[in-house]
């Protein structure tokens, strides 16, 4: 099968994108997206307000799926499986591909619990193995020296970063493969944003990493490959450095150098 | 030259706007008085003539006869909170699944909304006329006064009241919250049982008991339907006494004792629905 295709770069592929198009009612959206992922780097997507880079992102894991208006055509790969077809069970695909939204979410409940909460939907775990679980997932979102001593305390008990981490933590706790993250620092501080920025970095050594963002700084600093888009299309998709310093397209050197978007 | 004008024209802008603020203030602190004023002196005027007859009697003897010198509320508290309690345990489930269905599933479909506007129109709907309902699909059937009917009529009234808040507190958990819980693989009974309906608790726990406190006082539903007993019972299949239908009758007959005790009611209802509508504001405030 077509599932681990080498890019010229040597890495492997982790999602196929083939021939997306989205439609919120009768608006195009995307538009004959054609994309590889590659495994465990982190992928962003940059663009102006609109262009299409969140819904892209909500497709991956079947969001839109919520709201009846909105569809998807074509074909994502992820290890050679679609995810778009209804046979593919949509609970997994999610068990799989985790999401981290702009506004943290905390769910109304304890720190531990938060985490334990997605586990339980898929595993029945001893006390013991639950507590190991919940301690190595936040140890790898960089939340466990922090909240070890609250456990039992709310969610929302914590600060606007901490809360963006514990959502990543409960993502990893249900043993995730690829993590999207919807424009995660939008609502944070700057310490907050670079916590999360360091955090993404270690965290590709084991996922592979997909982030919407505003901030193109944010883009360079943390990404391994960088997508523009711009009014449902993809303009252009390579490595961060070489769209960023010698960009193929117009659009995109216009865009990246602030002359438009 | 033209900037001083302009500064001149500011000041006497704000001048205006700091007048209309003045005027604005003493309407509403005038209305809020208004409204105090006649609160503080209905409470005043409970205690005053309630806390008279309160005795201990009160708990433990039933409704008198006219002109006796002993006798209680016994029979009608025991009613009341028997109804009440029932009626708010039979309310609830039903109201906060409908609120559910129509805040989750509903949005936007046909059913939703004919659902949602009939429960307005619940809502708004007199209590005497539920009373009278219940007394001709219930009452006139079985040809019996009972507890039960008026356990019925009572559930009718808290039914639309928790739909209403419970739809309400729902809308306010923002979808975010609710893509965070899908994005983890939640099935939808999962999502609504475990986050949405969690983070709206508190919202629909306040909705209960105003529901309750409202219920508590209602005279009206409770006439055609459970009328009334001077005699003490816990049998719901028999005519059962309460706290408002026995104001009803005691505070307007010409008897001494009776007036008494129904000033020795309104006091106990008061209190109780006071109490109530502290703890629900108090459970409110912990979330907001």
């Amino acid at each position: 099968m077509d599932t681990k295709v080498d890019t010229a770069a040597g890495e492997k592929i982790k999602i196929q994108v083939k021939d997306l198009n989205f439609y919120y009612g009768k608006f195009h959206a995307l538009k004959h997206i054609n994309l590889e992922i590659p495994e465990r780097k982190v992928t962003a997507f940059i663009g102006p307000s609109g262009c299409g880079k969140s819904t892209l992102l909500r497709t991956f894991n079947r969001m839109f799926e919520l709201y009846p208006e909105q569809r998807a055509e074509g074909q994502i790969l992820v290890d050679g499986q679609d995810v778009l077809t209804t046979k593919t069970d949509v609970s997994l695909i999610r068990a799989k591909i985790g999401m981290v939204f702009q506004k943290p979410t905390p769910f109304p409940m304890s720190i531990y619990d938060n985490i334990a909460f997605g586990v339980r939907l898929f595993e029945t775990l001893p006390r013991v193995e639950m507590d190991e679980r919940v301690e190595w997932a936040l140890k790898k979102a960089a939340l466990w020296n922090e909240v070890k001593d609250k456990l039992q305390q709310s969610g929302s008990s914590l600060s606007g970063g901490q809360q963006q981490r514990l959502c990543i933590a409960r993502g990893i706790a249900i043993k995730l493969e690829v993590l999207l993250l919807d424009e995660p620092c939008s609502a944070l501080d700057p310490i907050s944003t670079g916590k999360i920025e360091e955090l993404i970095h270690e965290l590709k050594a084991d996922y592979t990493v997909m982030i919407v963002t505003h901030n193109m700084q944010q883009a360079a600093r943390c990404s391994d490959y960088t997508a523009y888009m711009y009014l449902g299309d993809l303009v252009e998709f390579g490595p961060t450095s070489e769209l960023f310093m010698k960009p193929k397209k117009k659009d995109t050197e216009d865009y990246i150098t602030g002359r438009f978007g | 030259m033209s900037l001083f004008a302009l500064d001149a024209g500011r000041l006497g802008l704000h001048r205006r706007r700091k007048a209309m603020n003045a005027v604005a203030l003493t309407l509403s602190l005038g209305a809020m008085a208004f409204g105090l004023f006649w609160l503080a002196w209905i409470l005043f005027e409970t205690i005053r003539l309630g806390i008279g007859g309160m005795a201990l009697t009160v708990f433990t003897e039933m409704t008198p006869p006219p002109m006796a010198d002993s006798g209680g509320l016994l029979n009608a508290i025991v009613g009341s909170l028997l109804m009440v309690s029932l009626a708010t345990a039979l309310g609830t489930p039903i109201g906060i699944l409908c609120g559910i269905y129509l805040a989750e599933y509903g949005k936007g479909r046909w059913l939703g909304n004919v659902t949602g506007f009939i429960n307005d129109i619940l809502l708004s709907a007199p209590s005497i006329v539920i009373g009278l309902f219940i007394y001709a699909v219930v009452v006139a059937q079985v040809k019996s006064f009972s507890g039960f009917a008026g356990i019925l009529a009572l559930a009718l009234i808290v039914i639309p009241v928790v739909v209403r808040t419970t739809e309400n507190m729902l809308s306010l958990i923002p979808n975010a919250l609710r893509e965070a819980a899908y994005a983890l693989g939640t099935p939808k009974w999962k999502v609504i049982s475990s986050v949405t309906l969690r983070a709206a608790r508190a919202g629909v726990i306040t909705g209960v008991l105003l529901a309750l406190a409202r219920i508590a006082g209602e005279t009206a539903p409770l006439l055609f339907t459970a009328l009334n007993n001077q005699f003490f019972t816990s049998n719901l299949g028999e005519p059962m006494a309460s706290l408002p239908v026995t104001i009803f009758k005691y505070a307007m007959s010409p008897y001494e004792n009776w007036r008494e005790l129904a000033w020795v009611g309104v006091f106990l209802i008061t209190l109780g629905v006071l109490g109530l509508n502290i703890l629900a504001r108090v459970l409110f405030r912990k979330k907001h």
